[in-house]
Formats: structure tokens, C-alpha cells, sequence
């Protein structure tokens, strides 16, 4: 139904250059079938997905006059304006990722879904309302009837995705392009909007191009795969068949990189070694060595049978490093002109972490887990608790102390964009900590240690002269982790330290965070989203919900025997979890 | 992967600047100003403009003919007075009474009220001393035209513009200067500590807002008593720092909260240098931005103020000063003197605010290529 041909896409970078971010991508979509492309930052998926709709900015951007996309037969590129928005909206619809941004917050959903309906299919504005509320109901909106009449910020995110959906299915559309979905929302509410998605598809008879990072997603929804990367095709087939048996090195890659829940091998086989080289173009990438040799332990994988069994014993008998008791975080939130009513951020936390340990920290958004972190290196003042560190408590202190005691623990935050000062130079990032505690006798020895810090996290010292902006995601959060390393830190806290990053970047990280912890006998608070991403690193989870901790235990126990209902739904959300638990076995029957 | 020194955001804006014609030609002109300004200042250039060189008001050069009959010749102090106005509705009057002044029995011909002037003879002597010159004898021969035109006392025109310049670019820049630098300190505080410093800095802000701004800048100017450059450059800078203040006070607000500033935070980096080590270069584009925009601003409230004498003191010249004189010769069909500042000032506004527009985006750290 959709067929795209050599499609070549070029963005102007400055004045006059254009560089090509598509080079020469063809598939097409039958009808009622998924076809999901997959692919990284950068590769190129989402700018495909934009020049079907014509979203992208004629100003800035232009196809390759070889390119051709037909739909129905009809070729999209040669139509006038008018006549590709009429199709557009009507035929083929689009979801984008961030329904927050893609609502407008000042109009009801209802007028927002009704405005598409008057629209393209001239429906008064009675009939309008009457088909608007079939399709909240369609779309798994309770109470359709009052919700109607709500505004977008009064729905939760996965209402909102709801609501784009229903805007986008409203006029029956052949074709629905769905670009990263559900990335922005919680596991549990990405697995319901999934569902919704595949029976919505069942019933109407649409066509789905599914556009995701996330290869796990594509075994539940996808019936073909095309994996992009760099605006090549890496590799296009059957989705069993390419998630099973893939052809192309890159995809077998990705799908070694992403830590799998209930596997837990000694280091996440990575793509290539691509320091400073992210971006560039590169029409061959081989796999690199470590590929090749992060395989070998890989095929006896350290798996749920053969857990490490010292990690329970080492937790036991080391001295706990740091005793978190009944930590609190609550605020006043005012009601009406007197009253008030007491939000619990955080609500009773109690934990202790050993030394060379790590303590997962999973939940959901708003399950105040990042409330924790920035809690303990008192980047937010606590409502109540102790936290004993050293058998000091750092609570109490005051801040003239408390100086001291922040060479100790330390942060990764989650975003390197935003967390490194985007007007200092890497030495500066790194030699400030080390000015302000008076470490090393001058700035050329702080230089020095800069520079050895810079190649324990895998960079050049030539890399002490650029600037944040200069370096990839995953380049940046190895400069943070170095900044927190220049303090020498017994314990770090990793807020969601890879969940900005790409899967294959995602890999790297982890692998030196272990290593560092290897090495430099670290603690980690290690708190994440990702139950898989959490139980690869972790010898203790701690889940939380709203605030409480709904369950404690060692990761491979957590996994293996929840204990909690919520555990289970969050266990159960993971995309691909049961394929992945068959391709677990796969290994494991092909080892013996 | 060398070890190249890679280009710092600065360098970077420069490039983005230079790749914009309008702002390097906008920049040329500025430059250009200031160097006029620095020249001047340094007394290099027209540190003779206070010499009268021609005849009063002598016009323009290029425009003699358009600007009246007998301009091309050297004027006569009663022909020049009585020159024919075309935009004087008494036109008609005056010339009847011209008429009947020039009968050849002179002035005797007016009706006097029967008031017989007593220094009369001594006038008439002092005159026959002085030569028939009359005023013009004691400076020599002065010219009839200048380049841009001459002032009531014969200055050159040009020059005074020049010098006028000096004045009230230096206050444009001193003063949003100062205006500038107590905006941020005071946003920075307000927004980076919040709660009560930011309520009590807030309050002084309405205070400041809710009084008319010209009745402000009188009060200011009643309290300081004396005229001079620095007098207004206080006036302007202690009244004109609101508008920075609540956008620093914004950026502050928003970027105390971001991981960077949570970052320095957890390596322990004091709230001072949280504030300007940290934040400070991130929203230095708003500083920058609203420096050059104050400039504009306070060389034409210069103006204002100069017109309303709370300005220059007499014996300093001005743009400001200028255009008060000219109000007068303007009745008088005199223009070169408001038309040469008003176009020294809009040039300079002009080129100032293309400039600025060019700096907000090439100075954004979030527009990058």
C-alpha cells in the first residue's frame, strides 16, 4: 500500500551545505500489516517517517529527485500541497512521541478531536461530539462521557497518547504512522497502549508503520522489520526472523547490547568502540573485537540456574556503608484558600547499601525514587529519616561539615546534555571539583589527574579542550562520570544515568560503570525505570511505588519469585519479555 | 582526533555574527562611532568646534539656494531677521510692516510711544568705533556656508554634532551599564535565592514600575541637584535597571533547577559561584542583549532629558542640547541642525539595534550548527 523507493532526504546544515541523512531507503507496507523500523538516534527513522506525512521544512530540507513514495499507487512527492494535506489526516494519520507536547494544552481533547472531524469529513459540530465520544471509548478511555471535556494537562500521559490516538484514527485512516509511541511513557502504560494499538489495527484494518528504537517492542507488534542505522537499511525481514536469526551484524548487536532481564553476563557486549567517531558516517560497521569477545562469555551466560551465589554472602557480612532509615520527603500542597493537604514524595524509605555494592532503585514516574537519590547527597532537603553514613548522619550535619562528606558520594544525573555546564571546557568540568576540595597541589598535577581520570572512562586527553557540545550522549556521561570521579566517591548515585542514551551507548556505560566498580570498589544507588537495565547491575532491587517501597530482595530472586503484584506487572511490562525468556532458554539449550 | 584548540561558544558566535552581512556592516558603524567618540574625546578632532566660523546660521553648503534668498552673499544682521519666513502665517503682516520700516526716514517713521531711548547716542557712538563691520569685524571674515551649516553663534554644525556625540553615546553606555550590572546582581539574587529576598526585590521592582518613568527620572534628577554627564548617567542606571532585572531573574529561576547547577551543587561549588561561575555565562546572552538595547534607549532618554533642561549643563554639548536649540530655529526655517543630530542618532540607534538582534542569535547557546 505504502511503497518507498531510494528515498534520499538532505537537511541544509549552514547556508549552503546539505548533508544527506537518508541515503536511499526503500521498503513498503502491505495492508493490514506492522512494518516496524528500528533504529538508534540518528538513523534516520523518524526524518523517513516526517517526509511521507511532507512534515519536514521545505526551507531546510530536500528529497533526492530519484526518491519516490506512492501511496495507493499515487505519488506522494508529485502532489501539490493541498492536495498531499487533504490524503494526509484523512488517509494517512501520524502519533508522535510526546503527546505532553503534541496536545494543545489550552483546547479541550474533545474540540481537539472534533476539530478533525469537522475538518476532513464535514461533520457538524453535534455529530462531531457524537463520534468523538465512540472514539474515547474506542481508545480505552474510562468515563468518556466527562472526560470529554478535560483539558490535556488534566489527563495522565497515557490518557493523553489515548487521546492522539483517537484524533489520529478518526477519520479511518489506511495508514497510521506511529513515531516512538510510547517512549515517553511508563512500562506498564507502554505495554497498554501496544495493546491498544495491535487491536486497533485488528478492527479497522489499518496498516501500521511503527517507528521505535526498541527492538523488544517490535517482536509483540511488528510483522516486518526494517533496522536503519546511520540512514541505511541494515537489514529488512520477517520480525521473528530477523529478531531470531539475524543477518546483519549491527542487529544482531542491538540485540546483544540491551541487558536482558534474568541474564546476567559480566559485561554487556557493545558495538564497536566508536569513541569521539559517534555521527560520522559510515557505510561498513564492522563489530568490533569486543563484540567477537564479549560473545564468548556470553554463550556461557551467568544465568537465573547458575546466579552467583557470593553476592548474598558479601552483602551479609560486609559492614553496611550507608543506613537509610524512615527517609521521608512530604509537601504542602494547598487546597482551596485554608486547607492543606500533605503529599508524600517520599513516604518511610529504609535501606542500607554495602561497600563495592549496588542497590537498584526501580519505579515507575512519580515513584519518587530520584526524590531519594537527590535526597542522600541533600540536593533536597529531607522531610524526615536519617542517613547514616560512616555512622554519621548526614541529615543532621551541618552544611560546613556535610563539605567534607560530598567527596564521597557523588551523582550521575540522567540527561549529559543537561548535566555538564555547557560553557566550560572539560578541564574545567574536571579540574573545578578538584579546586574547591583543594585536591593535588597545583592545576598542572590537577590537569594530570584530570587526564588519567579522562582515560579510565575511555577518552583522549585531547578531549580536555572541547566543549560539552562537542561529544555524543554516551561521550558526555562518561565526562560526568569522570567529574564525579575526580572526588574519589565511595558511593555514587546513578539517577537514571543511561536512560537518555542508545542501547548500544547504553551498554558502554554499563560496562564501565562495573569495571569502575571493579576497580575502585564503588557503591552504587544505581535507580532506573528499566527492571532489565536495574537487575543487570544491581545485587539488590528495591521497587517503589508512590513513594513506598513495595518490595526488597536480591535481583535474581526478585526476578525469579516476585513477590508483590506490582513487581509482576512491572516484570510482565518489560517489551518482549517472553520472547526474551525463550531465546534465554534458546542459549542455554544450544550451551548443553 | 588531534589536540586542536576547538572553538569555544564565543568563537563560535563570532562566526555565526560574521556570517550575517547586516551585522557587520551594523558593527562597522558602531566601531566607527566609538572611534569618532575615542577621537574626539581625546581631543584629536573638533576640539575646535566651539570657534564661530561662519555667520550665524549659515546653511548647508550644498543647500544655500533652497534655504533662502541672499544666503549666498554675506548677510546683513536686519536682512537676516527679516528674511521672509514661508512657513510664518504672519508672513503678510510682517511684510507690510517692513514696508513701512523702509521708508527713507528710517526708524524715526515708527511710532515710539513718545519714549525717547537714552542710550541711544551711546549706541550710536560705540557702533561708529567698532566700524562699519559691525559684529562680524572682530573674528575676521567668516564664511557664509558650512559643509552641514552653522549654529546661532556661527559653530560649525558638523563639529558640534561630533561633539555632541561624545556625550551622549557615553552616557548611552555608561549608564545601561550601570543599569545592566544592578539588574543582574539584584535578578540573580532575586531568582537564585527565592522566598524572601526575592518577594522584598520584587517589591522595589513595583515600586520603581509603578512610577511614571519621566516623573522618575525628575524625582531622581531633584534629588541629585546638579547637572552634569554623571548626574545623568546616575538618573538613567538607577531607574533603568527593571527590564534586566525581571529577565535575569527569569533565566536564574529557570536555570537554579537544571542538572548543571544540581551538578555543581554535588561537588560542592558555593552559591556564589553557583550563581555567576555556573549560571551566569548561560544567561549572559540576556545581559548582553539588554545592554545594547538600554543603549539605545538611554542616548535617546539623553535627549529627552536635555530637552526638558534636567540634562547637560549649558557650556556641554549634546544631541539632546541640539535638538533644544532647534526647537526654536526650527520656526525660523533653520533645520540643519536638528536634521544633522537626529541623523547621527538614527544611524547610530539603527546600526545598534541590528546589532543586537544579530547578537540575541548568534550569543543563544541553544542555536547551534
Amino acid at each position: 500500500m505504502l511503497e518507498i523507493r531510494d528515498l534520499r532526504v538532505s537537511f541544509r546544515t549552514d547556508g549552503k551545505h546539505m548533508a544527506e541523512v537518508v541515503h536511499g531507503l526503500s521498503f513498503s507496507v502491505a495492508p493490514r500489516s506492522t512494518v516496524a523500523l528500528v533504529g538508534e538516534s540518528g538513523s534516520g527513522k523518524s526524518v523517513s517517517a516526517l517526509a511521507v506525512m511532507g512534515l519536514l521544512p521545505p526551507e531546510s530540507t530536500s528529497i533526492g529527485s530519484g526518491s519516490s513514495i506512492r501511496f495507493d499507487g499515487r505519488e506522494l512527492l508529485a502532489l501539490d500541497r493541498s492536495a498531499r494535506r487533504a490524503l494526509c489526516g484523512r488517509q494517512i494519520a501520524m502519533i508522535f512521541q510526546d503527546p505532553m507536547s503534541s496536545l494543545n494544552p489550552v483546547l479541550t481533547v474533545g474540540t481537539q478531536i472534533g476539530e478533525v472531524l469537522r475538518l476532513h469529513l464535514g461533520m457538524s459540530r453535534a455529530q462531531a461530539r457524537q463520534r468523538t465520544l465512540e472514539l474515547l471509548d474506542e481508545v480505552g478511555i474510562p468515563d468518556a462521557a466527562h472526560k470529554i471535556d478535560s483539558y490535556p494537562g488534566q489527563m495522565s500521559g497515557g490518557q493523553q497518547q489515548r487521546v492522539m490516538i483517537a484524533m489520529a484514527i478518526a477519520c479511518e485512516p489506511q495508514l497510521l504512522i506511529a513515531d516512538e509511541p510510547t517512549t515517553a511513557l511508563d512500562v506498564t502504560i507502554q505495554q497498554q497502549i501496544i495493546e491498544l494499538l495491535a487491536r486497533l489495527q485488528q478492527r479497522r484494518d489499518m496498516a501500521v508503520l511503527f517507528i521505535t528504537h526498541d527492538l523488544g517492542l517490535v517482536g509483540q507488534i511488528a510483522d516486518e522489520v526494517v533496522v536503519m542505522r546511520h540512514g541505511h537499511v541494515r537489514e529488512t525481514g520477517a520480525a521473528l526472523d530477523v529478531l531470531q536469526q539475524p543477518q546483519d551484524e549491527y542487529t544482531h548487536a542491538l540485540l546483544r547490547c540491551r541487558p536482558v532481564a534474568g541474564e546476567r553476563p559480566a559485561r554487556l557486549p557493545v558495538i564497536g568502540d566508536e569513541l569521539l567517531n559517534d555521527g560520522l558516517e559510515r557505510p561498513v560497521v564492522p563489530v568490533l573485537a569486543k563484540l567477537a569477545e564479549a560473545q564468548a562469555p556470553a554463550s556461557a551466560p551467568a544465568t537465573l540456574a547458575v546466579a552467583p551465589p557470593q553476592i548474598g554472602s558479601v552483602a551479609e557480612n560486609a559492614p553496611p556503608l550507608l543506613v537509610v532509615n524512615n527517609l521521608s520527603k512530604h509537601y504542602q500542597i494547598r487546597q482551596g484558600w485554608w486547607r492543606q493537604r500533605e503529599f508524600r514524595a517520599v513516604d518511610d524509605v529504609s535501606f542500607t547499601l554495602a561497600r563495592g555494592q549496588t542497590l537498584g532503585v526501580v519505579g515507575e514516574s512519580g515513584s519518587g525514587k530520584t526524590t531519594v537519590g537527590l535526597m542522600l547527597l541533600r540536593l533536597l532537603q529531607a522531610s524526615g529519616g536519617s542517613v547514616q553514613f560512616d555512622g554519621r548522619d548526614l541529615l543532621a550535619m551541618p552544611a560546613s561539615e556535610f563539605q567534607a562528606y560530598r567527596r564521597r558520594i557523588q551523582i550521575v544525573f540522567q540527561n549529559p546534555y543537561a548535566s555538564l555546564n555547557p560553557r566550560f571546557t572539560v578541564a574545567q568540568i574536571l579540574l573545578e571539583p578538584l579546586r574547591i576540595h583543594a585536591i593535588g597541589q597545583n592545576d598542572a598535577q590537577r590537569l594530570a589527574m584530570a587526564a588519567s581520570l579522562l582515560d579510565k572512562v575511555g577518552l583522549p586527553a585531547s578531549a580536555l579542550q572541547r566543549y560539552p557540545h562537542e561529544f555524543s550522549g554516551g561521550q558526555r556521561q562518561r565526562i560526568a562520570i569522570a567529574r564525579c570521579l575526580t572526588l574519589q566517591p565511595e558511593i555514587l548515585v546513578c539517577d537514571e544515568s543511561v536512560s537518555a542514551l542508545d542501547v548500544s551507548v547504553q551498554a558502554q556505560v554499563l560496562n564501565l560503570l562495573k569495571d569502575l566498580q571493579q576497580e575502585l570498589g564503588l557503591s552504587y544507588l544505581f535507580i532506573s525505570h528499566d527492571l532489565a537495565v536495574v537487575q543487570y547491575m544491581s545485587d539488590q532491587v528495591m521497587v517503589m511505588q508512590q513513594g513506598r517501597v513495595v518490595e526488597m530482595a536480591p535481583a535474581d530472586q526478585l526476578y525469579r519469585q516476585p513477590q508483590q503484584a506490582y513487581t509482576r506487572a512491572l516484570l510482565a511490562a518489560i517489551p518482549g519479555h517472553g520472547h526474551r525468556l525463550a531465546r534465554g532458554e534458546t542459549a542455554t539449550t544450544k550451551l548443553s | 582526533m588531534t589536540a586542536q584548540h576547538s572553538a569555544g561558544l564565543w568563537q563560535l558566535a563570532w562566526r555565526r555574527l560574521r556570517a550575517d552581512r547586516w551585522a557587520m556592516a551594523a558593527l562597522a558603524v558602531v566601531l566607527a562611532f566609538l572611534l569618532t567618540l575615542l577621537l574626539s574625546a581625546s581631543g584629536l578632532i573638533v576640539a575646535d568646534w566651539e570657534q564661530e566660523v561662519a555667520v550665524s546660521f549659515a546653511p548647508p553648503g550644498w543647500a544655500a539656494a533652497a534655504a533662502g534668498s541672499g544666503a549666498g552673499a554675506p548677510l546683513n544682521d536686519t536682512d537676516a531677521l527679516l528674511r521672509d519666513n514661508p512657513f510664518d502665517p504672519l508672513a503678510d503682516d510682517l511684510r507690510a510692516l517692513r514696508s513701512e520700516l523702509g521708508r527713507p526716514d528710517g526708524k524715526a517713521s515708527l511710532p515710539m510711544y513718545g519714549v525717547t531711548d537714552p542710550l541711544a547716542d551711546d549706541l550710536a557712538q560705540l557702533r561708529a568705533a567698532h566700524g562699519a563691520g559691525g559684529t562680524t569685524g572682530a573674528t575676521g571674515a567668516r564664511l557664509a556656508t558650512l559643509p552641514f551649516g552653522a549654529d546661532k553663534w556661527g559653530h560649525d554644525v558638523l563639529k558640534k554634532t561630533v561633539k555632541g556625540g561624545e556625550t551622549s553615546v557615553v552616557v548611552g553606555l555608561v549608564a545601561a551599564l550601570l543599569a545592566v550590572a544592578l539588574g543582574t546582581l539584584l535578578g540573580a539574587l532575586a531568582g537564585y535565592w527565592g522566598g524572601v529576598v526575592d518577594a522584598l526585590l520584587n517589591g522595589l521592582y513595583n515600586i520603581f514600575t509603578a512610577i511614571p518613568s519621566v516623573l522618575m527620572i525628575l524625582a531622581v534628577a531633584a534629588v541629585l541637584q546638579q547637572k552634569g554627564v554623571l548626574t545623568i548617567v546616575l538618573i538613567l542606571g538607577l531607574t533603568g535597571w527593571t527590564g534586566p532585572y525581571r529577565l535575569i531573574r527569569a533565566e536564574y529561576l529557570k536555570h537554579k533547577g537544571r542538572e548543571y547547577v544540581l551538578a555543581a551543587d554535588a561537588i560542592g561549588a558555593s552559591h556564589w559561584r553557583k550563581m555567576f561561575v555556573h549560571i551566569f555565562p548561560n544567561v549572559s546572552h540576556v545581559a548582553l542583549v539588554q545592554l545594547s538595547i538600554l543603549v539605545v534607549g538611554f542616548i535617546k532618554a539623553e535627549v529627552v532629558l536635555s530637552f526638558l533642561g534636567f540634562g547637560v549643563p549649558v557650556g556641554v554639548v549634546s544631541w539632546g542640547s541640539m535638538l533644544n536649540e532647534a526647537q526654536n530655529e526650527l520656526i525660523l526655517g533653520r533645520w540643519w541642525q536638528l536634521t544633522a543630530a537626529a541623523l547621527a542618532m538614527a544611524v547610530l540607534v539603527t546600526a545598534f539595534s541590528l546589532l543586537t538582534d544579530a547578537l540575541r542569535d548568534a550569543l543563544d547557546p541553544k542555536v547551534k550548527f
